[in-house]
Parts: C-alpha cells; sequence; structure tokens
C-alpha cells in the first residue's frame, strides 16, 4: 500500500516536471518573440513591413534602415555620444567606487562611521526632481554640458556598500603585511585591494555601464542638445506616434520609414547589452545577494 | 575574525587629534572629495526643500533664500486643490498595489518553478534569458511594448481584435504598464528569492519526503515559510516606496490618450515645478511624496514588528 502510494506520487511529480518545462518554454517565448520580431523589422524592406507586422524572419532583406541609422548624421553622433558617456562614465565611475569602498571598510579610519552615515542617508532622502535641477542648471550652468552625464551619477550609494563588504570580506593579513614593508593607504588600495575585487568591481561596471548606455532621463531634462542613442529612440517613437500622415505610404517610397528606423536603432540600443551581460552573470547574481544581506 | 573584533574595538576607543589626521592623510585625501561630491549632489538639493514654502518662480530665483517671498503652507495646499491632483495620487497608489502586489506574486512563483525544475541547463538558459529585459532602457521596452500592444499592432493583429491595451483612459492602462513591468523584471526580482531559497535547510526537505509530503505540500509547507523574512523585507522596502512612482517609465508608455491614467506624483511635480516654472510648487509636490514615503516605511515597519515578522530596520 505505501509502495503503491509513493508511486503515485512518484510520477504525479514527475508530470510536474514536465509541466514545469511547458511553462518555461512559453515564458522563453514570450520574452524573446518581440525581440526577435523586432530584428526581423529592422531587417526588412520598409514597404513591406507597413503590410504585416507579425514575422520573425526578414521577408524582403535589406541593410538600408541600418545604413540609414549610421550615415545619417544626429543618429551616428548620438550612438558616438552613448558610447563616450559609457566608456567614461563607467570607468571613472568604478575607480571612485571603489576608492571611497574601501576608505569606508576601514574601520580605524577616524571618519568612517559619520561618512558612512551620511553617504547611507542618501539612500533614503533626496531633494527631489526640482531643487536637483535647479542646481545643475542654474547654480552649476551644466546644462548641455558632456560632464552632466558623468558628475551628478558619479557614484551610486548601493555600489559602494556592495564593494564595502567585498572588501570587507578579504583577508586583512595582506594589507597588514604590506603596511609592515613601508607602504601607504593609497598604495595599499591600488597594489593590494584593487586587484583582488575584480569581481565586484565587474559587478559594479556591469550596473553603470548599463545604467550609462540606458540612460534618457538626463537628456531629455539637462542636455537635449547632447542627444544620446535613447534620446533619439524617443524622438523618433513621438514623431512616429504624432504624425498620421495619409499621404505616408507615397512619399516613403524608395526611403525608410519610421518604423524601420525605429526598429533598427531600438536593436542597436539593445545589442551591446545582449552581447555583455551573458558573461557577467555569475558577477552580478552574487552581487544582488549581497545587496539583500547587506548591513 | 576575532583579531579584526579587537581591532575595531582597539580603533573605536581613538580621540581626534591632528598626528591622527596625519597619520590617516591618505585616507582622508581618498575620501574627502567624495563628500564633498555628497554634499554638493545630495545634500544641497535637500536644502533646496525650503523651496516649498516659498514662492519661488524664475524671476525670485535669483534672489538669497533668506529674500524670497515666505508663503507658509500655500504651495502645498495648491498642490492638493489642483485639478489632477486627486486623479495624480489615485493613480500612483494604483500603480504601485498593483505592481507590489502582481509583482511580488509573480517574482516568487518564478523563483518556486526554477527551484524546482530538475533540468538543470535549461533552468540556466531560462534564467539567463528572463534577465534580458531588465537590461534593456525603458526607452527600447516602450518601443517594443507600443509595436506589440498597441492598436492594430502585434497582439491585435495576431488575435484578430482590438484590446485596445494602450489606448483606454482607465485603470486598464495601470493593468498594461504593472503587466509590462513584471514582463522587464520578473527575472531580475527572482534572484533575491531563488538565494533566499538556497539557503534552506536541506534536511527539512529530506524529513518531509520521508514523512510522505509531495511537492506541493514541501513549496506550502517548507519553502514558503523559509524565504518569508525576505518576503517581508522586500514588502516594506515596496511600500515605503510606493509614491515613489517614476516619471520615466510612466511619459515613455503613455499617449495623450491614456494621459489622465498615466500621471504619477513625480511626472506631475515635473509638470507643474518645470513645466510651469513654479519652483515652490513643483518642490512642495516632491517633498510631499519623500515625506510621506518615509512616513509608510516607518509604520510598515511596525506593522511587521506587530505581527512577529522579521523587520527592516
Amino acid at each position: 500500500m505505501a509502495k503503491v502510494k509513493s508511486n503515485r506520487i512518484k510520477s504525479r511529480d514527475n508530470i510536474l516536471d514536465y509541466v514545469l518545462l511547458v511553462i518555461f518554454l512559453f515564458l522563453i517565448v514570450i520574452t524573446i518573440y518581440p525581440f526577435l520580431n523586432v530584428l526581423a523589422i529592422s531587417f526588412n524592406d520598409p514597404i513591406d513591413t507597413m503590410r504585416n507586422i507579425n514575422f520573425i524572419i526578414p521577408r524582403k532583406f535589406t541593410w538600408s534602415n541600418y545604413v540609414y541609422v549610421f550615415t545619417e548624421n544626429s543618429l551616428g553622433k548620438a550612438f558616438l555620444l552613448s558610447i563616450a558617456r559609457t566608456v567614461i562614465g563607467a570607468a571613472v565611475g568604478v575607480i571612485c567606487t571603489a576608492m571611497i569602498a574601501y576608505v569606508l571598510s576601514r574601520k580605524d579610519f577616524y571618519f568612517n562611521k559619520f561618512f558612512t552615515i551620511l553617504f547611507v542617508i542618501t539612500m533614503y532622502v533626496s531633494g527631489g526632481l526640482i531643487p536637483e535641477y535647479l542646481l545643475l542648471m542654474r547654480t552649476l550652468k551644466m546644462g548641455n554640458n558632456f560632464l552632466v552625464y558623468i558628475i551628478p551619477g558619479l557614484i551610486w550609494v548601493y555600489n559602494i556598500i556592495l564593494v564595502r563588504s567585498f572588501v570587507e570580506g578579504l583577508p586583512i593579513a595582506l594589507q597588514e603585511a604590506a603596511r609592515v614593508d613601508g607602504a601607504n593607504d593609497f598604495i595599499i588600495w591600488a597594489k593590494i585591494v584593487l586587484p583582488l575585487c575584480k569581481p565586484v568591481l565587474a559587478t559594479v561596471a556591469l550596473f553603470m555601464a548599463v545604467g550609462q548606455w540606458n540612460s534618457f532621463m538626463d537628456t531629455y531634462l539637462y542636455a537635449k542638445e547632447l542627444p544620446t542613442l535613447q534620446y533619439m529612440l524617443y524622438e523618433i517613437m513621438e514623431k512616429a506616434t504624432v504624425k498620421i500622415d495619409p499621404h505616408a505610404a507615397e512619399t516613403l517610397k524608395n526611403a525608410v520609414s519610421p518604423l524601420s528606423v525605429r526598429m533598427a536603432v531600438t536593436i542597436v540600443a539593445t545589442v551591446p547589452i545582449i552581447i555583455v551581460y551573458p558573461f557577467l552573470q555569475k558577477y552580478f547574481v552574487g552581487g544582488m545577494t549581497v545587496g539583500a544581506v547587506k548591513d | 575574525m576575532s583579531a579584526r573584533k579587537a581591532q575595531k574595538e582597539k580603533m573605536v576607543k581613538q580621540k581626534f587629534s591632528l598626528q591622527l589626521m596625519w597619520k590617516q592623510r591618505y585616507l582622508l585625501l581618498m575620501s574627502v572629495p567624495f563628500v564633498v561630491w555628497l554634499i554638493v549632489f545630495k545634500y544641497i538639493p535637500l536644502w533646496g526643500w525650503t523651496m516649498a514654502f516659498q514662492d519661488v518662480k524664475p524671476k525670485t530665483m535669483t534672489l538669497p533664500v533668506w529674500e524670497r517671498p515666505f508663503v507658509g503652507f500655500d504651495n502645498f495646499i495648491k498642490a492638493f486643490q489642483d485639478r489632477i491632483f486627486g486623479q495624480t495620487l489615485i493613480n500612483t497608489i494604483g500603480l504601485s498595489v498593483l505592481g507590489i502586489a502582481l509583482g511580488t506574486v509573480m517574482a516568487i512563483l518564478f523563483a518556486l518553478m526554477l527551484n524546482e525544475i530538475c533540468f538543470v541547463r535549461f533552468k540556466k538558459i531560462t534564467q539567463t534569458i528572463s534577465y534580458l529585459p531588465h537590461f534593456v532602457s525603458w526607452v527600447v521596452i516602450a518601443s517594443i511594448a507600443k509595436m506589440v500592444l498597441n492598436d492594430g499592432g502585434m497582439l491585435d493583429t495576431a488575435l484578430h481584435t482590438r484590446l485596445g491595451l494602450m489606448s483606454s483612459n482607465s485603470p486598464i492602462f495601470w493593468v498594461t504598464v504593472c503587466l509590462i513591468n513584471i514582463w522587464k523584471e520578473v527575472g531580475w526580482d527572482a534572484i533575491v528569492y531563488l538565494s533566499a531559497m538556497a539557503g534552506i535547510d536541506q534536511g527539512l526537505y529530506e524529513a518531509a519526503k520521508v514523512d510522505g509530503a509531495n511537492r506541493i505540500q514541501r513549496i506550502w509547507h517548507i519553502t514558503l515559510p523559509g524565504i518569508k523574512p525576505t518576503i517581508v523585507v522586500l514588502l516594506i522596502m515596496g511600500i515605503g516606496g510606493a509614491l515613489n512612482v517614476g516619471m520615466e517609465r510612466q511619459m515613455l508608455l503613455s499617449n495623450g490618450i491614456v494621459q489622465d491614467h498615466a500621471m504619477v506624483l513625480s511626472w506631475f511635480a515635473y509638470v507643474r515645478g518645470i513645466g510651469n516654472s513654479n519652483y515652490g510648487l513643483g518642490t512642495a509636490i516632491g517633498m510631499f511624496q519623500s515625506l510621506v514615503g518615509i512616513l509608510l516605511l516607518i509604520i510598515a515597519n511596525k506593522v511587521a514588528g506587530w505581527l512577529g515578522e522579521s523587520r527592516l530596520i
């Protein structure tokens, strides 16, 4: 009797596995299908796209949408600007985060507690949009200046906590050995701590690079004259939804359609992320968990 | 570990002296610039809250703080009496409640399913794919969502119907936004629950198996109670942020038709504060949002304490 029962449970458990498999396949499809659809439209002939938008293999293959994106002056510039802010913002941000995180990990530092509290408070209260806007635009006059992309978001407190708890987990003997050899605190940080922090710094670099690449609001608020790729995509999107031109089909002959260009820009704005994030997966999953159990 | 503790205790007692400052000069050099940065970019905007009690328009903007006209709580009263304030507050709360409830349930469900499935490689692929939308910008998501969900978009064409998900000026738009948000974040949000599940004592499952509990029973009696503290902490944080519905997502996903049900407090502060150049009014709205957020956080934390649950603070 008992054996029969356990067999029944076992077979029902196996069915559950296959039910889960089906559910997951469904979830994968609804996650990926829209991206594949966008990809197909971006490679499809614009006129053909206007007839039907449901497909995942380009029906009339063409590069014209991408050629347009990279040769059209403003879009090409926006692409370069996005790359510049991503590289500079993430590189500078990671170094700064590592530096302040190391100092805050040093329990013997006189201002350790005071500075830590100063940083952590800003996670819970912020002045809000209007005072920040006035500070950047009126007081510091950073509007339409490239620095507005780098300086205000230089470090994130969350990342500091992430790196600090990683540094605290490192064996302290290494630092002490270096000190005995006469190294100062800066040398200890640069030569001993920084190389050991590579995994957590990879996570921080990913978070910051993605944040920079995806950032849209700061262009919208502070630097419309320095449009990034995300902002250009927004503009194309707004134009395409506002303009309802009955003669559109005629005028668009031999040209690119807003939808096709939009889809091409969407792909260009997505691809760098798809390339990078899977390789850093083990790092950021660990990083998320450290953040969740922060003190 | 104990050496570090001893070191910590020894160091806590140190007194301020120039000698000590000189000894720690490198640490000071490595931290003071960032503290200055923090004060400029995080604390000076906080000081900007004084504007909420003043009449600040571009004309009076250049005056020093003490010379601007003081208006008491006028800005707050003006904000509360605004034509669209009521609807904006309802939208914000509606979106938050729906987002927290659906988002939490879906993330836990997804984590449970990942935890249960026994095809390891398949599990990994699913997880990797589920992170993808999290890393994609809201502009890209909006571009895709508008193509899929707009009237006559991909979904409408496929189903030969008109769902009107992006064009009904009603709470249906909240549901649309929440579903898009879940599609984007569910895989990412599940990470925390998964790691909580990994921390549950495996012996409990073995014991339950011996007692004849099936998988559903094991999930109900072991896994869910095991991750309860995590759920509570995340719920408290969610409730604390209930009014902070981001303006970016709302702005990008909405259009003129659904405007009334897309407007949220942070966007309202922008429209009144920067759009209409009434800085005092905009700051008052932002301050209201911040203070209510802190209040909600404290209340949620207290309630969790009374219910005997783990607390955030």
